[in-house]
Formats: structure tokens, C-alpha cells, sequence
């Protein structure tokens, strides 16, 4: 293990706490998208997939809000093209996200392309420092655990499909908001967070009834370069 | 299962590592300019809230309140109190499919 280029971000933890301190934060996550995920492995064999489909498109893409907004157009009668385009419309918020973490990752072009898999929402918001770089041993660590999560959770619910029932009446539905809500209230620490998480969340129900899922939330995102103006203000 | 599912599958995995890797691989290897490190810590709040409030109030392309809303609303209340990540994911399950049985 060379952590060489970790100096340079300022890194407290040697890589493996850091690792470990990753799956220790990710583990109430993981635990909650375990449940997330067992929805998906349920409603996935609802529109025709058999239980390893809906396991292995799991832990290939591993990104709930996609594989829930490509289902959602395959039950609604779409094609393969409308699905993959939904989903890498609900995706593309890991644009920026991933672009953010870029100069926390060393190595060849490959390599970083292939480091920046790790980010999911969780991971990529708790392994946050301070001055806009990231503890990537942190950030792979915390995934670690919500992935196999996310995979256990979606084998649970392929195979068990018949014995869960009715995901919509046993609430599991708001399983995903209501985990984004804990991720989001952890964010506004102060006025000019809430200021801008009021402004992409107007920003994103407007745009609902006009434009495709997941283009609300993209768009939600130019608001955060409210954080031109005034950044020394928040030097911490 | 059919061939257009599986074509669904390897077509998320593709695009989804794409979107993931483009960033990386195009910027890594240099610092990102100081200014955006304010844009960077805003871009959560901004995306979090957007997440949250289409997947409380977006059925589709069409707006709406329901149970769902109510208990994720509730949730949140728990959350702001000092509940933990799957006190609020409980309240929130339970009071939507509480809810719907009423309903």
C-alpha cells in the first residue's frame, strides 16, 4: 500500500481506518438499502425478470434510482433504449459527483475511471473533506458494505417475491425518500446549504410535469454554484 | 427472462460506469480550481433535496400527494429530533403503509 498521494489531501486515518472508519459509517446505510433493494429485487420480477436478472443487474449497476426508473418504463410498456435512457437520466447527478472526486484519485485515467465506481449518494457525501477533496479509502469503504448489502437485499427479494407481497402497501415504497431525507438534513448545517437546498428542491418540482425523470434533479445541481459567490465566507 | 431485458441490464451497467468514470478520468490527475470547492460542498444539499422531494411528490411526470409524502414528512420531523437513519426509515414505512390500509 503506498499512501504517497494521500499527503497531499491532508489524510488523518492511515488508508485501512480509514477504510474501516468508510464501513462502520456505511453500515445504517447499508441496512437501509438492504430494504431499498429488496423492493427492486420484488417489482424487478413483477415486469419479467427472473430472479438471477434482477441479482446480477444489481451488482453490475448498483444504483437504486436507476434500476427503479428503468423497471418503471418497462412496466409502463417501453422499450430497452426508453429504460437505459431513463436510468441514465436518474444517473446523471453522479456526473458531478464523481467529476468532484476526481482530484482525490490517483493513478492512470483507468484507474481513476475505474476508483470513481465507488461513488454512490452516501458514500460520496460522508467521505467529504474539508476544502472539497475526498478520503477515497473512506469512500470505497463505505460503499463496500452498501453494495453487498445491496446485492444480499435484492437476492432477498427476487427469491422471496411470493412470500413479500404488495411492496406499495407495505409502506416500502418510502424506504428510498426517507433515506435521501436522512442523507439531506445531514447537509444543511448552515443558512446558505438550506438556502440552496430550498432553491434545487423548487427548482426540481417545477421541472417534474416537463421533462423526463431524473433531468429535475441534474438540473437541481446548478444551484450549488451559489458556491462561486462568497466561498471564502466558508473557508471550513 | 427475455433477450430485451438482459439488453437493459448490460445497457444500465454501461452507461452508469460511463457516467461514473468520465468525470475521473477526463479531470483527475490535477487539483480542481479553488473556487470550486464551494460549488462541490453545495452540490449535496442541492441534488439531496432534489432527490427527496421528486420521490416524495413525483408519480411519473405528474405531481401528487399521498401517503407516501405524509410519511416521509414524518420522518423527517423524527429525523430532525435526533432520530437515527433507520428510526426515520421506520416511522416513514410504517406510517405509508399504515396509511394506505386507512385509505
Amino acid at each position: 500500500m503506498r499512501a504517497a498521494a494521500d499527503a497531499t489531501s491532508g489524510a488523518e486515518l492511515a488508508p485501512r481506518e480509514s477504510f474501516r472508519a468508510g464501513m462502520r459509517a456505511g453500515l445504517p446505510f447499508a441496512a437501509v438499502g438492504f430494504i431499498f433493494s429488496l423492493s427492486f429485487g420484488v417489482l424487478a420480477r413483477e415486469v419479467g425478470f427472473s430472479a438471477l436478472g434482477a441479482i446480477v443487474m444489481s451488482a453490475v449497476v448498483h444504483a437504486g434510482s436507476a434500476q427503479f426508473a428503468a423497471i418503471s418504463i418497462l412496466a409502463g410498456g417501453g422499450g430497452a433504449v426508453a429504460a437505459t435512457t431513463a436510468a441514465a437520466l436518474m444517473n446523471s447527478r453522479f456526473l458531478p459527483m464523481s467529476a468532484s472526486v476526481a482530484p482525490s484519485l490517483p493513478g492512470g485515467w483507468l484507474r481513476r475511471a475505474t476508483q470513481g465506481q465507488a461513488v454512490v449518494d452516501p458514500s460520496w457525501a460522508m467521505a467529504r473533506r474539508a476544502g472539497g477533496s475526498f478520503d477515497r479509502h473512506f469512500l470505497f469503504g463505505a460503499t463496500a458494505v452498501q453494495y453487498v448489502a445491496f446485492v444480499s437485499g435484492t437476492a432477498a427479494g427476487a427469491l422471496g417475491a411470493n412470500v413479500i407481497g404488495d411492496i406499495q402497501a407495505l409502506g416500502l415504497d418510502a424506504v428510498y425518500p426517507a433515506f435521501f431525507l436522512t442523507l439531506l438534513l445531514a447537509e444543511l448545517r448552515d443558512r446558505r446549504a438550506r438556502l440552496v437546498a430550498l432553491a434545487g428542491g423548487l427548482i426540481a418540482v417545477a421541472l417534474v410535469p416537463f421533462t423526463p425523470a431524473g433531468i429535475p434533479v441534474l438540473a437541481a445541481s446548478v444551484v450549488a454554484f451559489a458556491g462561486l459567490a462568497r466561498s471564502r465566507r466558508t473557508a471550513a | 427472462m427475455s433477450t430485451q431485458l438482459w439488453i437493459v441490464v448490460a445497457g444500465c451497467a454501461v452507461v452508469t460506469a460511463l457516467i461514473k468514470g468520465l468525470g475521473p478520468a477526463v479531470l483527475g490527475g490535477r487539483p480542481l480550481p479553488p473556487w470550486s470547492a464551494g460549488v462541490i460542498g453545495l452540490l449535496a444539499p442541492a441534488l439531496l433535496a432534489a432527490l427527496v422531494v421528486t420521490s416524495v411528490l413525483a408519480d411519473g411526470q405528474r405531481l401528487a400527494v399521498g401517503a407516501k409524502t405524509a410519511g416521509v414528512a414524518l420522518a423527517g420531523i423524527v429525523l430532525v429530533r435526533g432520530g437515527s437513519v433507520l428510526t426515520g426509515v421506520v416511522v416513514a414505512v410504517v406510517t405509508t403503509a399504515g396509511l394506505r390500509a386507512l385509505g
